[in-house]
């Protein structure tokens, strides 16, 4: 076993995570993909720091986490708000800039 | 120092027991229809990620990780879940005809490409390995470099922080209505109405509260026997409706 295959593992996870995104329909399902597709990067930007011999990999995946953290604030608080004037968490219902 | 960069049994072992397990909880949570399950398997997801970024000589991000993700990042996202219903489960409905099967095949597609990618760059090489730069310590690895050369990174990342909580608290608050009641009026109104007890919860078929009030017959006539006989004599604070007050 070599050091890629955290890379692989990372892959499979980040495609999991996109194919979350483009097949539910809940938008906090979606956010949970995004989430998921996150860590996957974070995985692989460990796996390359380890590889490649320096932590600066680390210091990648550390600010990952920290925009996450903030994004996740953000983004719930913007499902709430709709959620609250739709009275839906479907991103199909959410389409009053469509027209 | 001896080249300590390939992996080593025991941590192949922890690969191959988290690793599988990640890949299964990330396709649960994908599938799963109920929200609060596709939250605790992403749950799962996130601590075996941090058992495999402690394998890889990264213990401050595996400590990170649970603590901001599985900690914080999950329990809003369940908060979040209770605000909006559990209950809001997914439309199996394709809105897009053909969506679900051209996704697979994009997936599918990204995949190769990935993995393609990553074998022909990669290759199987061991790589460097940590144990130089980690001489000292992670952490002091870590905050060498964060607090040098990233610095200005560091600090931008302070003033995020602060915008998306005042993002939160504007996006979240609500503005209550002109004629919301305020603690004191309310209590007055409740002391001043019929019933300064709480009510019974919704559901429940009965006016009070007390245990003086008799259970009612399906014809609407009391109960004998539902009320213990000291406190047959006792009405409840106020009269039901349909009977006169003594």
């Amino acid at each position: 076993m070599s050091p890629s295959y955290y890379l692989y593992l990372g892959a499979i996870l980040f495609v999991i995570g996109a194919l979350g995104v483009l097949l539910r329909r809940n938008a906090i399902l979606v956010f949970m993909s995004i989430e998921l597709m996150l860590n996957a990067v974070n995985l692989t930007l460990v796996t390359f720091s380890r590889i490649v011999g320096n932590l600066e990999g680390q210091v990648m995946a550390f600010f990952v986490m920290v925009v996450a953290a903030a994004e996740v604030v953000i983004g719930l608080a913007i499902i709430m708000s709709i959620f609250r004037t739709r009275r839906s968490a479907s991103v199909d219902d959410a389409n009053l800039l469509k027209y | 120092m001896t080249t300590l960069a390939a992996v080593s049994t025991g941590e192949a072992i922890t690969f191959w027991v988290l690793g599988p397990l990640c890949v299964v909880a990330a396709l649960m949570m994908v599938l799963s229809r109920n929200a609060v399950h596709a939250a605790l398997y992403l749950a799962g997801v996130m601590l075996s990620l941090a058992g495999l970024y402690a394998a890889q000589d990264a213990p401050f991000l595996a400590a990170v990780q649970v603590i901001v993700y599985t900690g914080a990042v999950l329990m809003l996202f369940l908060f979040v879940l209770m605000l909006v219903g559990v209950d809001s489960s997914d439309s199996l409905v394709e809105t897009l005809r053909g969506q679900r099967v051209a996704a697979l095949l994009v997936g599918l597609g990204f995949a190769g490409l990935l993995v393609g990618a990553i074998a022909s760059g990669v290759g199987d090489g061991d790589g460097v390995g940590l144990e130089a730069v980690n001489e000292e310590g992670n952490v002091v690895g870590l905050a060498r470099l964060l607090f040098t050369k990233y610095i200005f990174a560091f600090e931008v990342t302070s003033a995020l922080l602060i915008t998306a909580a005042l993002g939160a608290m504007v996006l979240a608050h609500k503005e209550k209505g002109p004629n919301a009641l305020n603690q004191r009026q309310l209590a007055r109104a409740r002391f001043a109405g019929n019933s300064p007890s709480p009510l019974p919860g919704p559901g429940v078929f009965a006016t009070k509260d007390s245990a003086a009030t008799p259970a009612l017959l399906p014809d609407g006539s009391d109960a004998p026997g539902s009320v213990d006989p000291a406190l047959s004599g006792i009405d409840p604070v106020a009269p039901r409706e349909g009977t006169a007050p003594r």
